[in-house]
Protein backbone atom coordinates (compact mmCIF):
# COMPACT_ATOMS: atom_id res chain seq x y z
CA UNK A 1 0.00 0.00 0.00
CA UNK A 2 1.71 3.19 -0.75
CA UNK A 3 2.28 5.54 2.27
CA UNK A 4 -0.42 8.19 2.94
CA UNK A 5 -0.12 11.52 1.84
CA UNK A 6 -1.30 14.81 3.67
CA UNK A 7 -3.44 16.66 1.21
CA UNK A 8 -5.10 12.63 0.87
CA UNK A 9 -5.82 13.08 4.89
CA UNK A 10 -7.32 17.15 4.64
CA UNK A 11 -9.09 15.55 1.92
CA UNK A 12 -10.83 12.65 4.01
CA UNK A 13 -11.36 15.11 7.03
CA UNK A 14 -14.00 17.07 4.71
CA UNK A 15 -16.09 13.81 5.43
CA UNK A 16 -15.85 14.70 9.00
CA UNK A 17 -18.82 17.33 10.01
CA UNK A 18 -19.39 18.94 13.43
CA UNK A 19 -22.14 16.89 15.09
CA UNK A 20 -23.89 20.21 15.95
CA UNK A 21 -24.26 21.64 12.41
CA UNK A 22 -23.77 18.64 10.15
CA UNK A 23 -23.87 20.57 7.23
CA UNK A 24 -19.62 22.06 7.27
CA UNK A 25 -16.54 19.82 7.92
CA UNK A 26 -14.33 20.03 10.62
CA UNK A 27 -11.46 21.30 8.13
CA UNK A 28 -14.05 24.39 6.93
CA UNK A 29 -14.82 25.36 10.37
CA UNK A 30 -10.99 25.48 11.17
CA UNK A 31 -11.19 23.26 13.71
CA UNK A 32 -8.23 20.80 12.19
CA UNK A 33 -4.88 22.68 12.64
CA UNK A 34 -2.39 20.53 10.89
CA UNK A 35 -2.04 17.16 9.87
CA UNK A 36 1.25 15.05 9.37
CA UNK A 37 2.11 11.44 8.18
CA UNK A 38 5.38 9.65 9.27
CA UNK A 39 5.25 5.98 7.38
CA UNK A 40 2.00 4.11 8.73
CA UNK A 41 1.29 7.02 11.62
CA UNK A 42 -0.81 10.45 11.40
CA UNK A 43 -0.87 12.68 13.44
CA UNK A 44 -3.75 15.11 13.55
CA UNK A 45 -3.64 18.61 15.73
CA UNK A 46 -7.19 20.11 16.28
CA UNK A 47 -8.69 22.61 18.46
CA UNK A 48 -11.87 23.10 20.27
CA UNK A 49 -14.25 26.22 19.22
CA UNK A 50 -15.99 26.40 22.77
CA UNK A 51 -13.67 25.16 25.73
CA UNK A 52 -16.76 23.24 27.11
CA UNK A 53 -18.42 22.12 23.78
CA UNK A 54 -19.70 18.72 24.69
CA UNK A 55 -18.91 17.56 20.97
CA UNK A 56 -14.77 17.61 21.01
CA UNK A 57 -15.03 13.83 22.16
CA UNK A 58 -17.16 13.08 19.48
CA UNK A 59 -15.34 15.05 16.34
CA UNK A 60 -11.68 13.42 18.23
CA UNK A 61 -13.41 9.62 17.47
CA UNK A 62 -14.67 10.55 14.19
CA UNK A 63 -11.23 12.28 13.04
CA UNK A 64 -9.51 9.24 13.94
CA UNK A 65 -12.01 6.53 12.81
CA UNK A 66 -12.06 8.83 8.89
CA UNK A 67 -8.23 8.84 9.05
CA UNK A 68 -7.57 4.90 9.96
CA UNK A 69 -10.24 3.74 7.45
CA UNK A 70 -7.50 5.29 5.33
CA UNK A 71 -5.25 2.69 5.95
CA UNK A 72 -2.93 4.81 8.61
CA UNK A 73 -1.74 2.24 11.12
CA UNK A 74 -1.76 4.61 13.87
CA UNK A 75 -3.75 7.73 14.62
CA UNK A 76 -3.18 10.31 17.34
CA UNK A 77 -5.66 13.11 17.30
CA UNK A 78 -4.24 15.67 19.66
CA UNK A 79 -5.35 19.04 20.95
CA UNK A 80 -3.73 22.64 20.97
CA UNK A 81 -5.27 25.56 22.54
CA UNK A 82 -3.24 28.25 20.93
CA UNK A 83 -3.67 30.47 18.78
CA UNK A 84 -7.20 30.13 20.31
CA UNK A 85 -9.72 29.08 17.47
CA UNK A 86 -12.21 32.10 16.27
CA UNK A 87 -15.08 32.02 14.33
CA UNK A 88 -13.20 34.11 11.63
CA UNK A 89 -11.72 30.71 10.73
CA UNK A 90 -15.00 29.68 9.54
CA UNK A 91 -14.41 29.25 5.44
CA UNK A 92 -16.10 31.31 3.04
CA UNK A 93 -17.90 28.46 1.68
CA UNK A 94 -19.09 27.20 5.38
CA UNK A 95 -20.41 30.44 5.91
CA UNK A 96 -22.88 29.94 3.07
CA UNK A 97 -23.72 26.42 3.98
CA UNK A 98 -24.64 27.78 7.08
CA UNK A 99 -26.65 30.25 6.17
CA UNK A 100 -29.01 27.79 3.68
CA UNK A 101 -28.88 25.78 6.98
CA UNK A 102 -30.81 28.21 9.13
CA UNK A 103 -27.92 29.33 10.93
CA UNK A 104 -26.74 33.22 10.32
CA UNK A 105 -22.79 33.16 10.38
CA UNK A 106 -20.66 35.46 12.53
CA UNK A 107 -19.62 38.38 10.81
CA UNK A 108 -15.61 38.47 10.74
CA UNK A 109 -14.01 40.84 12.92
CA UNK A 110 -10.22 40.32 13.69
CA UNK A 111 -10.29 40.08 17.25
CA UNK A 112 -12.63 43.76 17.99
CA UNK A 113 -14.35 43.13 20.92
CA UNK A 114 -16.81 45.43 19.88
CA UNK A 115 -17.46 43.74 16.79
CA UNK A 116 -17.37 40.30 18.71
CA UNK A 117 -19.82 41.27 21.45
CA UNK A 118 -22.10 43.36 19.47
CA UNK A 119 -22.27 41.36 16.67
CA UNK A 120 -24.90 42.19 14.03
CA UNK A 121 -27.03 39.02 12.12
CA UNK A 122 -28.85 39.16 9.50
CA UNK A 123 -32.21 37.04 8.79
CA UNK A 124 -30.94 33.60 7.07
CA UNK A 125 -34.15 33.26 5.95
CA UNK A 126 -35.55 36.19 4.10
CA UNK A 127 -32.03 38.09 4.24
CA UNK A 128 -33.16 41.24 6.35
CA UNK A 129 -31.11 43.46 7.94
CA UNK A 130 -33.50 43.99 10.89
CA UNK A 131 -33.28 41.40 13.38
CA UNK A 132 -32.87 42.03 16.91
CA UNK A 133 -30.76 40.04 19.68
CA UNK A 134 -33.71 38.03 21.58
CA UNK A 135 -30.72 36.13 23.92
CA UNK A 136 -26.70 35.67 23.78
CA UNK A 137 -27.30 32.47 25.10
CA UNK A 138 -29.13 29.44 22.72
CA UNK A 139 -29.05 25.83 22.39
CA UNK A 140 -25.79 24.84 22.39
CA UNK A 141 -22.43 27.21 23.60
CA UNK A 142 -22.04 28.65 19.89
CA UNK A 143 -25.27 30.03 19.36
CA UNK A 144 -27.44 32.77 19.72
CA UNK A 145 -31.19 33.76 19.23
CA UNK A 146 -32.35 36.27 16.89
CA UNK A 147 -35.97 37.42 15.87
CA UNK A 148 -36.62 38.84 12.00
CA UNK A 149 -38.17 41.74 12.40
CA UNK A 150 -39.38 41.49 8.98
CA UNK A 151 -40.59 37.64 8.25
CA UNK A 152 -40.87 37.58 12.12
CA UNK A 153 -39.21 34.37 11.93
CA UNK A 154 -36.87 33.55 15.03
CA UNK A 155 -33.34 32.05 14.02
CA UNK A 156 -29.71 31.10 15.66
CA UNK A 157 -26.47 32.78 14.88
CA UNK A 158 -23.18 30.82 15.28
CA UNK A 159 -21.89 33.02 17.99
CA UNK A 160 -18.43 35.16 17.12
CA UNK A 161 -15.57 34.08 19.01
CA UNK B 1 9.54 20.81 43.45
CA UNK B 2 8.12 23.72 45.78
CA UNK B 3 7.96 26.21 42.96
CA UNK B 4 5.59 23.36 40.70
CA UNK B 5 4.08 22.61 44.23
CA UNK B 6 2.57 26.12 44.49
CA UNK B 7 1.75 26.08 41.08
CA UNK B 8 -0.48 23.12 41.02
CA UNK B 9 -2.01 24.30 43.83
CA UNK B 10 -3.02 27.95 42.32
CA UNK B 11 -4.56 25.58 39.33
CA UNK B 12 -6.72 23.77 41.29
CA UNK B 13 -8.30 26.91 43.18
CA UNK B 14 -8.92 28.12 39.69
CA UNK B 15 -10.32 24.97 38.55
CA UNK B 16 -12.56 23.81 42.22
CA UNK B 17 -13.95 27.98 41.63
CA UNK B 18 -14.70 26.88 37.89
CA UNK B 19 -16.31 23.71 38.58
CA UNK B 20 -18.39 24.73 42.01
CA UNK B 21 -19.93 27.75 40.49
CA UNK B 22 -21.26 25.63 37.28
CA UNK B 23 -22.61 23.30 39.67
CA UNK B 24 -24.50 25.73 41.34
CA UNK B 25 -25.51 27.57 38.31
CA UNK B 26 -26.99 24.41 36.66
CA UNK B 27 -28.91 24.40 39.77
CA UNK B 28 -31.25 26.96 38.00
CA UNK B 29 -31.97 24.59 34.85
CA UNK B 30 -35.70 24.27 34.94
CA UNK B 31 -35.98 26.76 37.53
CA UNK B 32 -35.25 30.02 36.10
CA UNK B 33 -37.68 33.14 36.13
CA UNK B 34 -37.78 33.04 32.14
CA UNK B 35 -36.95 30.10 29.60
CA UNK B 36 -33.95 32.34 27.94
CA UNK B 37 -32.14 32.41 31.43
CA UNK B 38 -32.77 28.99 31.67
CA UNK B 39 -30.74 28.34 28.34
CA UNK B 40 -28.44 31.57 29.43
CA UNK B 41 -27.65 29.67 32.86
CA UNK B 42 -26.92 26.41 31.71
CA UNK B 43 -24.75 27.84 28.73
CA UNK B 44 -22.65 29.62 31.48
CA UNK B 45 -22.25 26.22 33.59
CA UNK B 46 -21.49 24.48 31.04
CA UNK B 47 -18.61 27.23 29.91
CA UNK B 48 -17.41 27.30 33.45
CA UNK B 49 -17.23 23.14 33.44
CA UNK B 50 -15.33 23.69 29.98
CA UNK B 51 -12.94 26.28 31.78
CA UNK B 52 -12.52 23.57 34.85
CA UNK B 53 -11.10 21.00 32.87
CA UNK B 54 -8.69 23.08 31.06
CA UNK B 55 -7.13 24.14 34.91
CA UNK B 56 -7.49 20.61 36.10
CA UNK B 57 -5.95 19.48 32.86
CA UNK B 58 -3.06 21.53 34.16
CA UNK B 59 -2.61 20.94 37.32
CA UNK B 60 -2.69 17.23 36.22
CA UNK B 61 -0.09 17.52 34.10
CA UNK B 62 2.31 18.88 37.81
CA UNK B 63 1.21 16.51 40.12
CA UNK B 64 -0.72 13.65 38.61
CA UNK B 65 -4.22 12.41 38.85
CA UNK B 66 -7.63 12.93 36.49
CA UNK B 67 -9.98 15.77 36.50
CA UNK B 68 -12.47 12.79 37.21
CA UNK B 69 -11.12 12.22 41.01
CA UNK B 70 -10.18 15.52 41.69
CA UNK B 71 -13.89 16.63 40.81
CA UNK B 72 -15.53 12.94 42.50
CA UNK B 73 -13.46 12.08 45.39
CA UNK B 74 -12.35 14.55 47.05
CA UNK B 75 -13.93 15.83 50.46
CA UNK B 76 -14.59 19.34 51.16
CA UNK B 77 -11.77 20.12 53.08
CA UNK B 78 -9.31 19.32 50.20
CA UNK B 79 -10.91 21.94 47.42
CA UNK B 80 -10.09 25.04 47.10
CA UNK B 81 -12.25 27.05 45.82
CA UNK B 82 -13.75 30.70 47.75
CA UNK B 83 -16.46 30.37 49.95
CA UNK B 84 -18.28 33.20 47.63
CA UNK B 85 -19.12 30.13 44.50
CA UNK B 86 -20.61 27.82 47.11
CA UNK B 87 -23.03 29.43 48.49
CA UNK B 88 -26.45 28.33 47.76
CA UNK B 89 -28.26 29.73 44.55
CA UNK B 90 -30.01 32.24 46.54
CA UNK B 91 -32.52 34.42 44.82
CA UNK B 92 -31.93 35.75 40.73
CA UNK B 93 -30.41 38.61 42.47
CA UNK B 94 -28.03 36.89 44.33
CA UNK B 95 -27.04 34.24 41.76
CA UNK B 96 -26.50 37.31 38.77
CA UNK B 97 -24.58 39.34 41.40
CA UNK B 98 -22.26 36.71 42.24
CA UNK B 99 -21.83 35.86 38.59
CA UNK B 100 -21.03 39.86 38.18
CA UNK B 101 -18.23 39.55 40.79
CA UNK B 102 -17.14 36.41 39.53
CA UNK B 103 -16.83 37.26 35.79
CA UNK B 104 -15.18 40.67 36.54
CA UNK B 105 -12.52 38.79 39.06
CA UNK B 106 -11.63 36.37 36.22
CA UNK B 107 -11.68 38.97 33.14
CA UNK B 108 -8.97 40.55 35.63
CA UNK B 109 -7.53 37.82 36.18
CA UNK B 110 -7.14 36.65 33.18
CA UNK B 111 -5.43 39.97 31.19
CA UNK B 112 -2.75 39.18 33.78
CA UNK B 113 -2.45 35.25 33.23
CA UNK B 114 -2.40 35.84 29.07
CA UNK B 115 1.29 36.75 29.50
CA UNK B 116 2.38 34.34 32.44
CA UNK B 117 5.29 32.96 32.25
CA UNK B 118 4.16 29.77 32.61
CA UNK B 119 2.96 28.96 28.40
CA UNK B 120 0.68 26.39 29.35
CA UNK B 121 -1.12 28.96 31.19
CA UNK B 122 -0.86 31.50 29.19
CA UNK B 123 -2.71 29.49 26.48
CA UNK B 124 -5.51 28.50 28.74
CA UNK B 125 -6.37 31.91 30.17
CA UNK B 126 -6.23 33.47 26.07
CA UNK B 127 -8.80 30.41 25.43
CA UNK B 128 -11.18 31.37 27.74
CA UNK B 129 -10.97 34.94 27.93
CA UNK B 130 -13.01 35.50 25.00
CA UNK B 131 -15.95 33.51 26.39
CA UNK B 132 -15.53 35.33 29.50
CA UNK B 133 -16.08 38.49 27.67
CA UNK B 134 -19.62 36.96 26.96
CA UNK B 135 -20.45 36.39 30.26
CA UNK B 136 -19.51 39.37 31.69
CA UNK B 137 -21.88 41.16 29.40
CA UNK B 138 -24.46 39.53 30.30
CA UNK B 139 -24.00 39.44 34.04
CA UNK B 140 -23.24 43.01 34.13
CA UNK B 141 -26.64 43.68 32.22
CA UNK B 142 -28.95 42.04 34.94
CA UNK B 143 -27.11 44.17 37.46
CA UNK B 144 -28.04 47.30 36.08
CA UNK B 145 -31.52 45.54 35.54
CA UNK B 146 -32.02 44.31 38.42
CA UNK B 147 -30.49 47.61 40.28
CA UNK B 148 -32.69 50.31 38.23
CA UNK B 149 -35.48 48.04 37.96
CA UNK B 150 -38.31 48.29 40.71
CA UNK B 151 -37.74 49.14 44.64
CA UNK B 152 -38.21 45.19 45.56
CA UNK B 153 -35.30 44.08 42.69
CA UNK B 154 -33.27 47.06 44.29
CA UNK B 155 -33.51 45.97 47.63
CA UNK B 156 -32.81 42.38 46.58
CA UNK B 157 -29.97 43.09 44.95
CA UNK B 158 -28.25 45.69 47.80
CA UNK B 159 -28.87 42.64 50.05
CA UNK B 160 -26.88 39.77 47.94
CA UNK B 161 -24.05 43.04 47.87
CA UNK B 162 -24.08 43.13 51.44
CA UNK B 163 -23.37 39.69 51.74
CA UNK B 164 -20.62 38.89 48.74
CA UNK B 165 -19.00 42.26 49.04
CA UNK B 166 -16.44 40.76 52.26
CA UNK B 167 -16.84 37.28 50.66
CA UNK B 168 -15.97 38.34 47.51
CA UNK B 169 -12.30 39.58 48.76
CA UNK B 170 -11.09 35.68 49.32
CA UNK B 171 -10.67 35.38 45.44
CA UNK B 172 -7.59 37.36 46.26
CA UNK B 173 -6.20 35.20 48.40
CA UNK B 174 -2.71 34.83 47.68
CA UNK B 175 -0.40 32.51 50.39
CA UNK B 176 2.86 33.27 50.78
CA UNK B 177 4.07 30.10 48.58
CA UNK B 178 3.23 31.94 45.78
CA UNK B 179 5.64 34.26 46.54
CA UNK B 180 8.27 32.81 44.01
CA UNK B 181 4.90 32.46 41.29
CA UNK B 182 4.37 36.20 41.10
CA UNK B 183 8.43 36.96 40.93
CA UNK B 184 8.72 34.70 37.98
CA UNK B 185 5.89 36.42 36.34
CA UNK B 186 4.06 32.85 36.21
CA UNK B 187 0.46 34.36 38.25
CA UNK B 188 0.76 38.15 38.80
CA UNK B 189 0.44 39.90 42.33
CA UNK B 190 -3.11 39.88 43.93
CA UNK B 191 -3.08 43.42 44.58
CA UNK B 192 -2.91 44.31 40.88
CA UNK B 193 -5.93 41.66 40.26
CA UNK B 194 -7.60 43.43 42.75
CA UNK B 195 -7.30 47.10 42.01
CA UNK B 196 -8.59 46.22 38.25
CA UNK B 197 -11.11 44.44 39.69
CA UNK B 198 -12.18 47.47 41.68
CA UNK B 199 -12.10 49.74 38.98
CA UNK B 200 -14.50 47.70 36.96
CA UNK B 201 -17.10 46.61 39.47
CA UNK B 202 -17.43 49.84 41.91
CA UNK B 203 -18.39 52.31 39.01
CA UNK B 204 -20.81 49.64 37.50
CA UNK B 205 -22.07 49.14 40.80
CA UNK B 206 -22.94 52.69 41.87
CA UNK B 207 -24.43 53.40 38.43
CA UNK B 208 -26.87 50.96 39.07
CA UNK B 209 -28.25 52.21 41.99
CA UNK B 210 -26.10 50.50 44.87
CA UNK B 211 -24.21 51.26 48.10
CA UNK B 212 -20.90 49.53 48.08
CA UNK B 213 -20.28 48.46 51.44
CA UNK B 214 -17.24 49.44 53.24
CA UNK B 215 -14.50 46.65 52.55
CA UNK B 216 -13.30 44.04 55.20
CA UNK B 217 -10.21 42.64 54.07
CA UNK B 218 -10.93 39.23 54.24
CA UNK B 219 -9.00 36.79 56.57
CA UNK B 220 -9.96 34.18 54.82
CA UNK B 221 -7.94 31.17 53.12
CA UNK B 222 -8.93 28.96 50.35
CA UNK B 223 -8.76 25.95 52.84
CA UNK B 224 -11.82 27.15 54.55
CA UNK B 225 -15.38 26.24 53.63
CA UNK B 226 -18.72 27.00 54.74
CA UNK B 227 -20.89 23.82 55.56
CA UNK B 228 -22.55 24.45 52.37
CA UNK B 229 -19.62 22.82 49.99
CA UNK B 230 -19.82 19.59 51.77
CA UNK B 231 -23.63 19.59 51.20
CA UNK B 232 -23.11 20.60 47.34
CA UNK B 233 -20.26 17.73 46.85
CA UNK B 234 -22.98 14.96 48.99
CA UNK B 235 -25.05 16.18 45.82
CA UNK B 236 -22.85 16.09 42.81
CA UNK B 237 -20.87 13.08 43.81
CA UNK B 238 -23.28 10.80 45.05
CA UNK B 239 -23.60 8.74 41.76
CA UNK B 240 -19.56 8.78 40.92
CA UNK B 241 -18.97 7.27 44.65
CA UNK B 242 -21.74 4.82 44.49
CA UNK B 243 -20.05 2.84 41.70
CA UNK B 244 -16.44 4.07 41.62
CA UNK B 245 -15.18 1.78 38.95
CA UNK B 246 -18.06 2.28 36.83
CA UNK B 247 -17.17 4.22 32.61
CA UNK B 248 -18.39 6.86 31.88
Amino acid sequence: MPELTEPQIWHALEDVKDPEIPVVSVVEMGIVRAVSVAGGRVTVAMTPTFAGCPALHVIRQAIAHRVRALGATEVEVQTVLYPPWTSDWISDAARAKLRAFGLAPPAKHGGDVNLILYDHAPCPRCGSDDTSLRNSFGSTLCRTIYTCNTCRETFEQFKAL
Amino acid sequence: MMYERALSQKLLALADDELILAHRNAEWTGHAPILEEDIGLANLAQDELGHAMLYYDLHCALAGGTPDHLAYFRDAADFRNAQLVELPKGDWAFTMLRQFLFDAYELALLTHLIPSAHKPLAEVAAKIRTEELYHYQHSSAWVRRLGLGTEESGRRLQAALDEQWPLARQLFWQPESETALVAGGVVPPAAVVLAAWHARVVPWLAESGLRVPEAAPSALSREQHTPHLAALLADFQQVARRDPEAEW
